[in-house]
């Protein structure tokens, strides 16, 4: 049950992104392109989806746990730290080059080209690169 | 029918909120999609790796039905090689150093008001367009 959910959750993301125009690089660059011929559509994009994940906060904060009976994530840290801020910048800086991020990504996978598969493959790579600094880091690591 | 730009990026905006929602219902996760590739890719997520599987399934596989049932999207991703594979790196570092990305911090943050995906969100969207400034108006590189 909870794989069917999650590929229900994954698919209606996946459509999401591709209807939004997120697959779309020259929408995405057009919104960080505030100094040059900018285009506001993603701000529909993020605006729609923060209004049903605002109700849904709401309704969990009511429940013990999830309907498949899993624990509901805990409360958000507060906790500010450099990763964050780095970590941030590092993927704001590929985002504005390539014009696209993690999930829309995986989602134009079937019609992106090749470009779009050397996107994956090094956005795969960075992610395995960062695990190795981070284990390298605090002799273990932490869990995802 | 054209619908005009605001209106498919409202309703699409609307499903991936739709799908953050269900999943964390559902399922009692936050649907991170750097969180859900890089916990599969690393091994740091193994231990409810079917369930990332599946998500990660639905991603790709209901919009290449999409596509393959109607006009093949274009990513206009650019073809300089170099750049795509030097921003791939750049998204993957960051986004498991940040431990989220624009889903997690930003869909799934912002909509419980967590300050660390406020902030995060304000940092991308900032070296963002500080990024396209300089690449696309100083360099001209894209």
């Amino acid at each position: 049950m909870r794989a069917l959910f999650a590929f229900l959750a994954g698919g209606l993301f996946g459509a999401g992104l591709l209807v939004s125009g997120m697959t779309d690089t020259t929408k995405v660059q057009g919104w960080l392109d505030i100094f040059g011929a900018w285009d506001p559509t993603l701000a529909f994009v993020l605006g729609g989806a923060i209004l049903p994940m605002a109700i849904a906060w709401r309704v969990a904060a009511k429940r013990r746990s999830s309907a498949l009976g899993t624990a509901l994530p805990a409360k958000p840290s507060v906790q500010l730290d450099p990763r964050l801020l780095t970590g941030s910048a590092l993927f704001g800086i590929g985002w504005a080059l390539a014009g696209l991020c993690p999930g829309p990504a995986l989602a134009s996978l079937s019609y992106g080209g090749t470009q779009g598969i050397i996107f994956l493959m090094a956005m795969i790579s960075g992610m395995i690169i960062w695990r190795a600094i981070d284990l390298g880091l605090t002799g273990k690591g932490k869990a995802a | 029918m054209i619908q005009p730009d605001w209106i498919t990026g409202l309703i699409g905006g609307l499903m991936i909120g739709s799908a953050a929602a269900l999943f964390l219902l559902v399922n009692g996760r936050i649907m991170g999609a750097s969180g859900l590739i890089g916990g599969v890719v690393d091994g740091s997520g193994w231990s409810n790796l079917i369930e990332r599987l599946a998500f990660l399934a639905g991603l790709v596989g209901v919009p290449a039905l999409i596509a393959l049932a109607t006009t093949r999207p274009d990513t206009h991703l650019t073809g300089n090689l170099l750049i795509v594979a030097i921003a791939g790196l750049a998204v993957g570092i960051g986004t498991r150093m940040a431990n989220g990305c624009t889903s997690g911090h930003g869909v799934c943050g912002i909509s419980r008001l967590s300050p660390r995906g406020i902030v995060a969100t304000l940092v991308y969207l900032g070296v963002g367009a500080a990024t396209m400034l300089i690449a696309r108006h100083v360099m001209g590189v894209i």
